[in-house]
């Protein structure tokens, strides 16, 4: 129990609390001041336009970057800003990459088996046994993801909608409380955008997601409320109708 | 793996052990001018080319399966082989030019009066063992902690690999570190109790090389079919996917360091009795350099095609510097060229059939652009 904690009533309750980060490269800011809350069993979008910072978020909840300022805690007890790419991953917290990131020389099988919620050490796995339980989460996600027939099939053979699928699935393994998913449709299909957004609005029933995307079709499609970045900090958030009439929002994004 | 990468080591283990048996038989059950007998000479040859296979085998587990192409793994097996050579030193005790019972001949002659602590307990074969095992485990664990939590991979990796080895051999030719300086050890007399010139012994020894090619290979497919192989060739193909998902990549990689670098270090200390020398010439950057041709030669990635890499570029090597002594270098680059371009799966890409699914080799994925650097 910190003290912030006992006096803030947003992050007892919230999933997760970024407040006031900033991240600079090089004297470039990326993040500047970034606040944003996300409740538990919540799906939100982000949107914005290139270099608003969206990336950069990611890698800061991921713990890929470490902010120069500001304070990000997950599920109200844990310090973001403390921990390590694999710690955080173990509290819970799944990342889809924006380019498809499978394992290309294993099956869908291994991927998901290498995923999947199970001890991660050297003996563990040098050791481990199959066990039912990992063999039914597998079936089960195989069965969500709509990848049951390409099971043996090896990743690096899939197309780029079924890569993108995979990894989705890989993240289900996990079994997180949070999903940050990257992009998911960037070089789709129609049909298969419409799919993801399926399969995206199936997973947010019991977790939590954040969906960075451009594709404004997609994010209607999601039906949840949308947070604007830009050049590192919100710039509005609300339902998507409600977004897209903020004039500042036409300026420097949809007016474009 | 695939089943005919497995049937195909299946056929290599079943040709090893074979080996173990016949060419001692061969060697000292038949007479000197029969067409069957297998001069000493090419056994001792033959049981050198069987270690480097081992080196291969133990440098393909981490730079096939891991992507970690270490270009130091010559100091491993060279410090396998001092530690050998130390125990040889210690058993010659009063044969040697000085009759020292204590102290091996370049002690004396630099005027030491006692044996350094280094050199304690090397009397000893089990304590010596033990060091062939623990002295290139523990600096590849030291070396790995550092390099693999500092995330140096790649060419990085690479170089201070060569930088490692090559540390190691101008230390290892000055006469005050205690290991003989450049002449190294040798004029070694017996290994437990047996003369290293005898015949029985040469053959003991390729025997027991043979076995422990089949033990090296058996234990790295064993390593590669676990869960923990299949992490360790996710952490070579999307490194940065396998932290997100939680695993402690730095870990994966120093255990399969740790374990490639005490393979290394027995086949150093098998082929040192055989060789009858060991000297810092086998920490020089080239070995390593060397070893790594020899499994892109026969097939990284495969096991099998290290050890066929290792043994063929060898057995070319002798011919070739029997025939043409002052072009082998050049051939060597040749055959390395000509397999990079033609052989992409090296010598065992000729006995593996083209499959339909499979995926297209990654390229040193190690050097790619990390994942998520947007702006």
């Amino acid at each position: 129990m910190t003290l912030a904690e006992s006096h803030n009533p947003t992050l007892t309750h919230s999933l997760l609390y970024l407040d006031g980060i900033s991240v600079s490269f090089d004297g470039y800011k990326a993040l500047r001041g970034l606040s944003l809350v996300l409740a538990p069993g919540e799906m939100r979008a982000i949107i914005g336009p290139n270099g608003a910072g969206k990336t950069t978020m990611m890698d800061v909840i991921t713990g890929k970057t470490k902010p120069d300022e500001g304070e990000a805690m997950f599920d109200g007890r844990f310090d973001l800003t403390k921990l390590d790419e694999a710690e955080i991953a173990g509290l819970g917290i799944g990342r889809k990459f924006q380019k498809p990131t499978v394992f290309e020389n294993h099956t869908v099988e291994d991927n998901l088996l290498l995923a999947t919620k199970a001890p991660r050490g050297v003996f563990a796995t040098l050791f481990g046994r199959d066990d039912k339980g990992v063999r039914r989460t597998i079936d089960r996600i195989l069965a969500t993801t709509r990848l049951g027939g390409l099971r043996a099939r090896v990743a690096g053979s899939l197309s780029h909608g079924q890569k993108q699928w995979l990894e989705i699935g890989m993240l289900l393994a996990q079994d997180p409380k949070l999903l940050l998913v990257d992009e998911p449709v960037a070089g789709m299909t129609d049909a298969e955008t419409a799919a993801t957004a399926e399969l995206l609005r199936e997973i947010a029933r019991d977790h939590s997601v954040v969906v960075v995307e451009h594709d404004m079709t997609f994010v209607r499609e999601l039906g949840v409320k949308v947070t604007v970045l830009h050049e590192g900090a919100v710039l509005a958030d609300g339902s998507l109708d409600q977004v897209s009439a903020d004039p500042r929002v036409i300026e420097v994004y949809l007016g474009r | 793996m695939s089943p005919q990468l497995d049937r195909i080591g299946l056929v290599f283990v079943v040709l090893l052990a074979l080996a173990a048996v016949v060419v001692p038989v061969l060697a000292l059950a038949t007479p000197a001018d029969s067409p069957f007998n297998i001069p000493p000479y090419l056994v001792q040859l033959l049981g050198k080319y069987l270690c480097y296979a081992i080196l291969a085998v133990a440098l393909d587990l981490v730079w096939g399966y891991c992507g970690i192409l270490s270009l130091g793994h010559g100091a491993f097996f060279a410090l396998g082989g001092y530690a050998m050579g130390m125990y040889l030193m210690r058993q010659i005790g009063t044969r040697g030019v000085y009759a020292n019972p204590i102290l091996p001949d370049f002690m004396v002659f630099l005027n030491w009066k006692a044996l350094p602590v280094a050199w304690w307990g090397f009397d000893s074969f089990p304590y010596a063992m033990l060091m062939v095992a623990l002295v290139p485990g523990l600096l590849a664990l030291a070396f790995g902690w550092f390099a693999f939590r500092s995330r140096v991979t790649g060419v990085y990796l690479s170089i201070i690999t060569q930088a490692m080895t090559f540390a190691l051999f101008k230390e290892f030719f000055r006469n005050d570190f205690g290991f003989g300086g450049n002449n190294g050890l040798t004029d070694f007399k017996d290994l437990l109790g047996f003369p290293l010139q005898s015949s029985a012994a040469k053959a003991a020894l390729f025997s027991a090389s043979a076995i422990a090619l089949i033990l090296a290979y058996g234990a790295a497919r064993l390593i590669i079919g676990s869960k923990y192989g299949k992490a360790l060739t996710a952490v070579r193909d999307a490194e940065s996917r396998m932290r997100f998902l939680g695993y402690r990549v730095e870990n994966l990689k120093l255990f399969a360091f740790v374990v490639s670098a005490v393979m290394a270090g027995i086949a150093g200390a098998l082929y040192v009795p055989q060789v009858g020398i060991i000297n810092p010439s086998e920490f020089a950057p080239a070995n390593s350099i060397e070893a790594a041709i020899w499994v892109a030669v026969g097939g990284r990635g495969t096991l099998v095609g290290a050890a066929i890499g290792a043994i063929s570029v060898n057995f070319a090597k002798t011919w070739f510097t029997g025939a043409f002594p002052e072009f082998w270098l050049y051939g060597l680059g040749a055959l390395f060229v000509l397999v990079t371009l033609f052989l992409p799966k090296g010598l065992l890409g000729l006995l593996l059939r083209p499959r339909r699914e499979r995926a297209p080799t990654p390229e040193t994925p190690a050097l790619a652009i990390e994942e998520g650097a947007d702006p």
